[in-house]
């Protein structure tokens, strides 16, 4: 098993307050130290609310964060330069918010020609071959083209997208939220195109999500992150069946199943920890019901298990 | 570009500005080809002839020169300026608002100090200091008016690259290796250009004002030329004895200023999209109510609410967009009732309907009848609709934070929804509120109750959302996917929360969603929704367990369920059709997969058996539905 993506002790700290002459008042972590490997062909979810750095962490992933500490090896190669161009054709991201992600002024043509002519310097000719060459494989006419982007509906932008990370050619694609903007009825179509794509030119993907029915229906693993700390790693079809960190349990308890019956799996507050002023210790233990005083000495390791399942918990179920 | 003229047309002022300008800029462009004399040739023995003299129309001015010459050759000169200047100050202005803006951070902060300064300056004092350090002359004056209105340009430009510069298209354009210059160039400026031009239309009158100040000072243009601030100025000392040679220039300045801000409100007019939206038009106070056809009457006397036939259209243009076809549903107290359809199947303008609450223009109802208690509340006057909205009916929106007020705080809005509909005092009112709080299981209600909405987090925010809907003991809350902008373990809550209140309470809920998972949890009844119509009703676990219309049966297999594992999804294809164009039968046959002929040959009726409905020829699972 190669690894397609590594990361190794990546951590991300924003710096808040401070003015143009006075260093910065404090800092936030918004993602905490990750050690992460997606072994090539996989389809690695990571699910998490809002909140966790789910989306920090995709960002620097394609360079468009420079990380606070930590390193990312693609394919074998260490990245240490925060250059997309160079991440780009590499690693590659589908947006969240399929319209946005395209500018409303160019055509769809000069969206799709850019990857092309920029990062790999094509010429004319192999620029047009290329492209329907992509738009047969996401099954878009030709004719789209020479339009713009607010003629096209959800789906079809989505696709676009797609083909655009497709045309950098990189191997690897973060798909950040893909299709939660979409209606039920697309988002099923955009997920089978992925399947397909990913089966066809051996793509390895990092699937970010916040619904745990589309995340366990597309990914080979899971890691589940909180308040930016990866704290539960396992295959996708164990994971939500039999959670062992209680915070995999609670989301696992809390998505809407048909036929469970209506209860709120926890009471009271149950708010992110403050990040300005982070707790000691597990950032869960506020709202977990198994928490104990050895919860508050120090932030739980990942630790990884017989199984292959990884989990930050002192206490975890069925352990 | 035809739709902008058309806009721009339809302003009648600005039509009028765009005629005047036309036609003094064609004067000012044909000036050196009219048999005109020489501007400049002074004929000291003809001086002050006035107006309608033969050979000199507007008169001659102090030195004897033919005024009508100089008017249009120092037009032509102010025009050249002004429009120099102005494009030179967009240009440095903007180019230095999207630098700013693109890279903020030091960069921003010291570019942006630095135009603070030169606006500290009032900007009659900085041109004299330029023209002052640089000399008098027409391009000098230029370059003043020019630096003096290049700040404007910056602040503007850069207040919407810093919005552009956040927008997934640039990170997109950043990993498909565009370099930073390629950006600003490529894809921050060509959606900058509208804002720029409707900067330039709206200040270009003002340069051309400033510049001919600067001449009137003797600052500008220098004797012999002509421009139409330096005839104003040299007509000064004969104002009382030969006013034609300052009401001359005079007049024109203020035709040419006119006509320029009249173009250029109308150019503001037709670029910004808000106002292209229509969406600083004031929607009517409740929906236009204009129904064709008779009252259909109640069908279940029993229900709190109860809504027979109802039609809602949206009149575009000449597009009549059929959002609602014909909706039927009837809620009973402490019932939910749930609505899911996907986006466009109008279920939100179903719900929005009830209370008159679509916007008009352009919405229109246009047949049906939704009764509360009998009484039908489509076409009621406003007055009762008005003191039934939030009393009796009361609404619960998806997003918690654009429908409440961010600078009041939650006790406030609270305190104000009950005062809308019963005398109390501030204090009572307070002590309302809290009790509200409490019962959506806010912690620390009583001091909660100070907080702004931003001092909330999503969850938070939809509770007191709940609590204002509840603050006026409503029989009916219509939600309108109340949890789709929340997390799941929030969402689980707010689930729970609500199903409480309508058993303790008798609350009647109408549920709309597009989740299936929520639907099963927290729904006695389910409607689905396609195309602006009910294709399937039922009891919740009957329809979910045996759909019998396709798109009921393909729209649940779309949904994976979790627990399942890895797998394919069975997707529908193609899209939803759109409601200005809906096929002549049924709205699914394109998409479905038991079409026949007879799908497509004419409406599809809604069939009821038992408690279960649905609009299809041939049903699917229609053994086990009747079992």
């Amino acid at each position: 098993m190669t690894a397609a993506l590594k990361l190794v002790n990546l951590s991300k700290t924003f710096d808040i307050g401070g003015g143009f002459f006075s260093a910065p008042r404090a800092g936030v972590r918004a993602v905490h130290p990750t050690d992460l490997t997606v072994a090539a062909g996989e389809t690695l979810g990571i699910v998490g609310e809002s909140g966790c750095g789910k989306s920090t962490l995709a960002r620097m992933l394609v360079g468009l964060l420079p990380p606070t500490t930590g390193t990312i090896e693609i394919e074998g190669a260490a990245l240490d330069t925060a250059d997309p161009a160079v991440f780009g054709k590499r690693i590659q991201y589908v947006f969240q918010d399929p319209i946005s992600s395209l500018n409303p002024r160019k055509t769809i043509r000069q969206i799709m020609e850019a990857p092309l002519k920029r990062l790999h310097g094509m010429g004319r000719a192999d620029r047009a071959a290329r492209i329907s060459e992509i738009f047969a494989s996401v099954n878009l006419r030709e004719e789209f083209l020479d339009r713009y982007p607010h003629e096209f509906s959800g789906g079809q932008a989505q696709r676009i997208g797609i083909a655009r990370a497709l045309a950098a050619a990189a191997r690897i694609l973060i798909l950040d939220e893909p299709v939660s903007a979409l209606d039920v009825s697309v988002q099923a179509q955009v997920l089978n195109l992925l399947a397909d794509l990913k089966r066809d030119f051996g793509l390895t993907y990092l699937f970010i999500t916040h619904d745990l029915s589309v995340v366990e229906a597309v990914s080979d693993r899971i890691a589940v992150l909180y308040f930016g700390s990866v704290v539960e790693l396992g295959r996708a079809e164990d994971i939500f069946r039999a959670p062992m960190h209680p915070y995999t349990k609670l989301l696992a308890d809390s998505a809407p199943v048909v036929g469970r019956a209506l209860t709120a799996p926890e009471g009271g507050e149950t708010e992110l920890p403050d990040p300005l002023n982070p707790p000691s210790g597990c950032a869960f233990r506020a709202r977990c019901p198994r928490a104990t005083a050895l919860c508050a000495s120090a932030p739980p390791p990942l630790q990884a298990r017989a199984d292959g399942r990884e989990v930050a918990c002192y206490h975890p179920l069925d352990g | 570009m035809t739709a902008f003229l058309t806009l721009l047309a339809r302003n009648r002022l600005a039509l009028a500005g765009l005629v005047v300008m036309t036609v003094v800029v064609v004067l000012a462009l044909i000036t050196p080809l009219l048999p005109l004399a020489d501007p400049d040739v002074t004929d000291t023995g003809n001086r002050f002839v006035p107006p309608l003299s033969p050979g000199a129309w507007l008169g001659t001015d102090h030195l004897g020169r033919d005024l009508l010459s100089r008017l249009l050759w120092g037009t032509r000169l102010s025009l050249a300026v002004g429009f120099a200047a102005a494009v030179a100050a967009a240009t440095i202005g903007a180019a230095i608002g999207m630098i700013a803006g693109f890279y903020g951070g030091r960069v921003d902060n010291i570019i942006m100090r630095a135009v603070d300064m030169l606006m500290a300056f009032p900007y009659i004092l900085l041109a004299l200091a330029i023209v002052a350090a640089l000399g008098p002359g027409l391009i000098n004056a230029l370059i003043a008016v020019a630096a003096v209105n290049v700040p404007f340009f910056a602040r503007n430009i850069r207040g919407i690259t810093v919005g552009i510069a956040n927008k997934e298209f640039v990170d997109a354009a950043r990993l498909s290796g565009l370099s930073n210059a390629r950006i600003i160039l490529t894809e921050v400026l060509p959606n900058v250009v509208p804002v720029i031009v409707i900067a330039m239309s709206t200040t270009i009158g003002w340069m051309i004002l400033e510049t001919a100040g600067l001449s009137f000072l003797g600052l500008g243009s220098q004797p012999p030329q002509a421009d139409l601030g330096s005839m104003l100025g040299e007509a000064r000392s004969a104002l009382i004895t030969n006013p034609h040679t300052s009401v001359v220039p005079g007049l024109m300045i203020l035709v040419i200023v006119m006509a320029i801000n009249l173009l250029g409100d109308g150019v503001r007019d037709a670029l910004d999209p808000r106002l292209k939206s229509g969406a600083l038009s004031r929607p009517m106070a409740a929906t236009r109510v204009d129904r064709r056809s008779p009252v259909p009457p109640a069908q279940d006397a029993a229900a709190v609410l109860d809504i027979a036939g109802l039609q809602t259209q949206f009149h575009i243009k000449d597009r009549v967009y059929r959002a609602v076809g014909g909706v039927s549903l009837s809620v009973k107290p402490g019932e939910c009732l749930g609505i899911i359809g996907e986006s466009g199947s109008g279920k939100s303008v179903t719900a929005l309907s009830i209370m008159g609450l679509v916007a008009s223009p352009p919405g229109v109802i246009t047949g049906g009848a939704a009764r509360l208690h009998g009484d039908d509340l489509i076409g009621m006057p406003y007055r009762q609709l008005r003191d039934l909205r939030g009393r009796a009916v009361s609404y619960i929106f998806q997003d918690p934070q654009a429908t409440l007020h961010p600078l009041y705080t939650v006790g406030d809005q609270l305190i104000e929804a009950i005062r809308a509909h019963r005398p109390i005092s501030v204090k009572a009112g307070r002590a309302r509120a809290v009790e509200l709080l409490k019962a959506v299981r806010i912690p620390n209600a009583a001091s909660r109750i100070g907080n702004y909405p931003h001092e909330m987090s999503g969850g938070m925010r939809q509770r007191v959302g709940i609590a204002m809907a509840l603050a006026n003991e409503p029989q009916i809350i219509i939600a309108d996917e109340p949890t789709t902008a929340l997390d799941v373990t929030v969402q689980a809550q707010i689930l729970a929360l609500l199903d409480d209140l309508r058993r303790s309470r008798g609350l009647a809920i109408v549920f709309i969603t597009h989740d299936f998972g929520v639907v099963g949890q927290l729904c006695d009844r389910v409607a689905v929704m396609y195309a602006g119509k009910i294709v399937e009703a039922g009891p919740t676990r009957a329809v979910l367990d045996a759909p019998m219309h396709p798109y009921t049966a393909r729209l649940i297999d779309c949904v994976p369920e979790l627990g399942g594992g890895k797998r394919r999804l069975e997707a529908i294809p193609g899209l939803p059709p759109v409601v200005d164009k809906l096929p002549h039968g049924c709205a699914f046959a394109d998409r479905c997969d038991r079409v026949q002929g007879l799908c497509r040959a004419g409406t599809v009726a809604l069939e009821h058996t038992g408690n279960r409905a649905v609009r299809c020829h041939f049903p699917v699972n229609e053994r086990q539905a009747a079992e």
